[in-house]
């Protein structure tokens, strides 16, 4: 047992199904109790879907227990079958499943039986991997599936595009900011007269999938999803794939030349000649982005050397290293992970550009190490806002897990040239409060709060009883003074002298609306 | 205890809700010197985090007992590695009571819950008390009901030789003089012995038992008190009275256990119920009634500005939280149509008097009896849906949006556990409630051929 109340990586199960329902027209049925199909009240809400989150769950109760669960799941999955017509099934095991050992594949076997759409049983065992593992292991699993059908159906298309062409990979629902990611990364590509040939999972149809391997290479911008699923083609076609995530001008720069490299192995041959991304990067750099400009304005010069912390997931955390020191001069003192099982890669990523590496799941850690540093920014997830919350320094968000203010509606990539740009925002919003909290308070500080609060109390001949104070005292604070003052309006139309409990029950009753 | 002929349907029970360990998020508040602890896994951490949003910042008194691979092969042993954990509990939160929230894991691998906690406790020096809130048997609210039926074995026995009137303490205002003096009337109190059950917010907790002093009616007690120590004195004549609509294990075990009568009233929501339900009390314990009529009327004058929105409006309840019935009854008394009533668990009889009060308010307003769906089937709903194209759906976070999108206006039902709907003085806030999706759509927005921020239909 292990005592915590947060987690930065969720449970696998999330991840099977962030995969699952981002493909087109894939249901996902959980084995699970009353209650685990949280997720779709967080795609709901958090994404803002319109439409109902592709995700059942065939619910484990007593009887489930005492009988096992042959026939409620396999029926369940038939049901969604004849209702929805998905082009693919996942049975998706949950902790409950993996405790109770449930023959899933067995299940798999009997729904195949009548069913019209593919079903597939997720590989992943809830008490080895997390949310971010099971999303790629999911999402490998997914796509190979379909690949080797195809084979087998000998449908493969396997002859490259005659233009450049790119499959992006590991975009998904509720990653962060990964819609506008991946639009970004259209964007850049598209610029570079590359074009998309797949974007995996997010919106993909499994009937696609045949025409995967026409690509000329795959980019998987985000370490945390995608990696296994480069892998599979890399081995099976000899497909390339960039891994370096373009944040940031520089990296934004690497990406390009790395992918420049992949697509002239084949333009040499097909297009006999090869493509030059230099002038691109470089107008990109100078005039589309701000960022290199930026860093170079008088503006930048009030961050320079200050210090701040980092910590999220292997990508975010690593990237926003970089930025920070390389871009805007910034010191980081602690940069950190809770990607344990990534620490080698993030290492090497970051070395040289902080001052200590902290790579931990324990959130108690994390504040303790910032309260420490006492850095004038933090960058983290929305547990690290919060301890800046208390010790009173500003933080950015910058990765999962995070909350609806982290969906925004308005374009906000972090990848790309437009990313460099709000990056560049991000960074320096969170050091200005730092600044301009420093003179006022230096100045005496401007909270007024205290005065404002006692306006209208000034009918000293009103008494409140002990009681009355108490129970004023219980309602919150936003509200507190105006129900005081119309209790003290509604006592002096009714010639009350003393404010007692049954006084301010009355008033309240009487309110007109 | 007769039923009513109502039509009472039974699905197939796949329907979005909480789970059942949600209600820490309001018992810890409640019980200010808890601690909860809850033995699950990652998935029950995961909802937890996600599902009480800003409270988990808040240094919550609760925690998770994190299950590992170990745990469950039995590899580590359950009782030192729990022991561990609630001594840790112990020294940073010092609390005078460990509730133990059991989750399906626990269940799956049959933790001896109860077994440990009675060993530990002895070890620790701390009341430990195990509530098993899984979603296996449980939806949503009931985690109370687990909770305050566990904790009912924790009140003390009552001594009836202590003088009637000065067991007569009630929440939060001990203080109270008998020769009480207030604008309104002078009271003469008579003690009752009634107890009443329910987890309320204690600033609406302290109004039933002003409104019930009114009537000379003192309330001994409350379960859960707000503290620990101040669980009310049970035992023979020692009536009680439910506030909630989902605790119908918490009054089985109050009146097989503790030999309390229970007091089947409908429950204080809405000015029509908390009327109701002042009136039963006061015909069980002997007490006439006063001014209670004339105060719901006065009420009733007030919310005639939300009851002129709801009046004709059709309304479908989803069904997650066993409030669903007594809100129904408030809505069709509003003015609504009701089409159905989705609900997860019907004790037909801890709820008789409701569904009666149900019953003859559909007779007054002049409205058919909805139709009454257990354990609903959330992708029935939505077809039916689709059919009836009610006004208003009441439906948990996942519909919701999907819903709006299909042009059916909808009111997330978690709110109504969280808000305060109790008693006269938070029948406003129902409305306010249940009428704001209503109020947004009127006017507000130019309506072309419809309300332009909707998509058409999309296919389902």
């Amino acid at each position: 047992m292990k005592s915590a109340y947060w987690m930065y990586a969720g449970p696998a199960h999330i991840g099977t199904l962030r995969v699952a329902s981002s493909f087109k027209n894939v249901h996902a049925v959980m084995h699970a109790p009353l209650g685990d199909d949280y997720f779709n009240v967080m795609r709901s809400m958090l994404e803002r879907e319109r439409d109902f989150t592709p995700v059942t769950a065939s619910i484990a109760d007593r009887h489930v227990l005492a009988r096992g669960s042959q026939e409620k799941v396999a029926n369940n999955m038939n049901r969604k079958d004849e209702e929805q017509r998905p082009d693919l099934i996942v049975l998706t095991p949950t902790c409950t499943s993996s405790t109770s050992q449930e023959d899933l594949q067995n299940l798999v076997n009997r729904a195949l039986i009548s069913s019209t759409s593919d079903v597939i049983s997720a590989d992943v065992n809830h008490y080895r991997v997390n949310e971010l593992q099971a999303a790629d292991r999911t999402s490998e699993q997914i796509v190979r599936h379909y690949v080797n059908k195809a084979i087998e159906r000998g449908a493969l298309n396997r002859s490259v595009t005659d233009a450049p062409s790119a499959n992006i990979i590991g975009m998904s629902t509720l990653g962060f900011h990964a819609q506008h990611d991946c639009r970004e990364l259209k964007r850049l590509l598209q610029g570079l007269g590359i074009l998309v040939n797949q974007i995996i999972p997010e919106g993909a149809s499994l009937k696609d999938s045949k025409d995967l391997p026409r690509a000329w290479s795959n980019t998987v911008p985000h370490r945390e999803a995608g990696p296994m699923t480069a892998i599979f083609p890399k081995k099976e076609f000899g497909m390339p794939h960039v891994s370096i995530t373009p944040a940031g001008p520089s990296d934004a720069a690497d990406f390009i030349g790395r992918l420049e490299g992949y697509i002239n192995a084949w333009a040499s041959v097909l297009l006999e000649k090869g493509v030059d991304y230099e002038p691109y990067v470089v107008n990109q750099t100078r005039f589309v982005s701000q960022a290199a400009w930026f860093s170079r304005t008088i503006d930048c010069q009030n961050p320079t050397g200050r210090e701040a912390v980092v910590s999220g997931d292997a990508t975010h955390a690593a990237s926003i290293t970089k930025i920070l020191v390389k871009e805007m001069g910034i010191r980081v003192r602690r940069s950190g992970t809770h990607r344990k099982h990534d620490t080698e890669w993030f290492n090497e990523q970051i070395q040289g550009l902080c001052d200590e590496i902290l790579v931990t799941e324990n959130h108690t850690e994390v504040g303790d190490a910032t309260a420490r540093v006492e850095p004038s920014a933090i960058f983290g997830t929305q547990t690290e806002r919060h301890t800046g919350k208390r010790i009173n320094i500003p933080c950015g968000v910058i990765p999962s897990p995070v909350h609806i203010q982290n969906f925004p509606l308005g374009y906000r990539p972090l990848l790309g040239y437009e990313g460099a740009n709000q990056i560049a925002d991000s960074v320096y919003n969170s050091f200005n409060p730092g600044m301009e909290d420093y003179p006022s308070d230096v100045s005496g500080g401007h909270d007024t709060k205290g005065v404002v609060t006692k306006l209208s109390s000034n009918k000293e001949d009103l008494k409140r009883t002990t009681e009355s104070q108490l129970e004023l005292s219980k309602i919150p604070g936003f509200v507190r003074g105006k129900i005081k003052r119309k209790t003290e309006v509604f006592a002096k139309q009714n010639n009350i002298l003393e404010i007692t409990i049954d006084v301010m029950y009355a008033a309240r009753e009487s309110f007109s609306p | 205890m007769k039923f009513i002929d109502a039509a009472f349907e039974c699905e197939t029970g796949s329907y979005h809700t909480f789970c059942p360990i949600s209600c820490v998020a309001w018992l810890y508040q409640k019980i200010e010197d808890s601690f909860f602890l809850v033995i699950g896994t990652k998935t029950c951490g995961y909802f937890l985090q996600n599902a009480l949003g800003v409270t988990i910042f808040a240094e919550p008194r609760y925690a998770m007992a994190e299950l590992e691979e170990a745990d469950i092969s039995a590899q580590l042993n359950d009782h030192e590695e729990s022991k561990e954990i609630c001594m840790q509990i112990r020294r940073d939160r010092n609390p005078s009571v460990i509730f133990w929230i059991g989750t399906c894991t626990t269940e799956i691998i049959k933790m001896d819950l109860e077994g440990m906690a009675a060993k530990l406790e002895k070890e620790l020096g701390i009341p430990i008390i195990v509530a098993r809130a899984n979603g296996l048997d449980y939806a949503f609210t009931q985690g109370e009901d687990t909770a305050s039926a566990a904790t009912v074995h924790r009140c003390p026995a009552i001594n009836m030789t202590i003088p009637k009137n000065e067991i007569c303490t009630s929440d939060g205002d001990s203080s109270y003089e008998f020769k009480y003096q207030s604008q309104f009337k002078t009271y003469k109190l008579e003690t009752h012995n009634l107890v009443l059950f329910g987890s309320l917010p204690s600033n609406v907790a302290s109004q039933p038992n002003s409104d019930l002093k009114r009537q000379n009616i003192c309330v001994m007690g409350w379960l859960p008190s707000h503290q620990y120590a101040e669980l009310p004195s049970l035992g023979e004549g020692i009536y009680v009275c439910g506030v909630n609509p989902f605790l119908s294990r918490t009054a089985t075990i109050l009146m097989r256990r503790r030999k309390c009568r229970l007091i089947g009233a409908p429950f204080p929501i809405g000015p029509d119920g908390t009327r109701a339900w002042m009136e039963k009390i006061c015909d069980v314990l002997g007490v006439k009634p006063q001014g209670l009529k004339e105060k719901e009327e006065k009420i009733w004058k007030n919310l005639s500005e939300y009851t002129n929105t709801t009046n004709g409006k059709s309304v479908f309840f989803m069904g997650d939280n066993l409030l669903e019935i007594s809100l129904a009854r408030f809505s069709v008394r509003c003015g609504m149509i009701v089409y159905e009533i989705g609900i997860p668990y019907l004790d037909k009889r801890y709820q008789a008097a409701e569904l009666a009060l149900l019953k003859a308010t559909c007779e007054v307003m002049n409205i058919p009896m909805p139709r009454i769906v257990e354990k609903p089937d959330n992708y029935n709903q939505v077809q039916r849906m689709h059919e009836l194209e009610p006004d208003l759906a009441f439906t948990g976070m996942a519909h919701a949006n999907p819903l709006e999108a299909r042009g059916i206006d909808t009111k997330w039902s978690v709110e109504f556990t969280f808000a305060q709907i109790h008693g006269f003085a938070n029948a406003r806030d129902v409305l306010e409630l249940v009428t704001r999706p209503l109020r947004r759509n009127l006017g507000s927005i130019p309506s072309g051929r419809n309300n332009p921020s909707r998509q058409e239909p999309l296919c389902c």
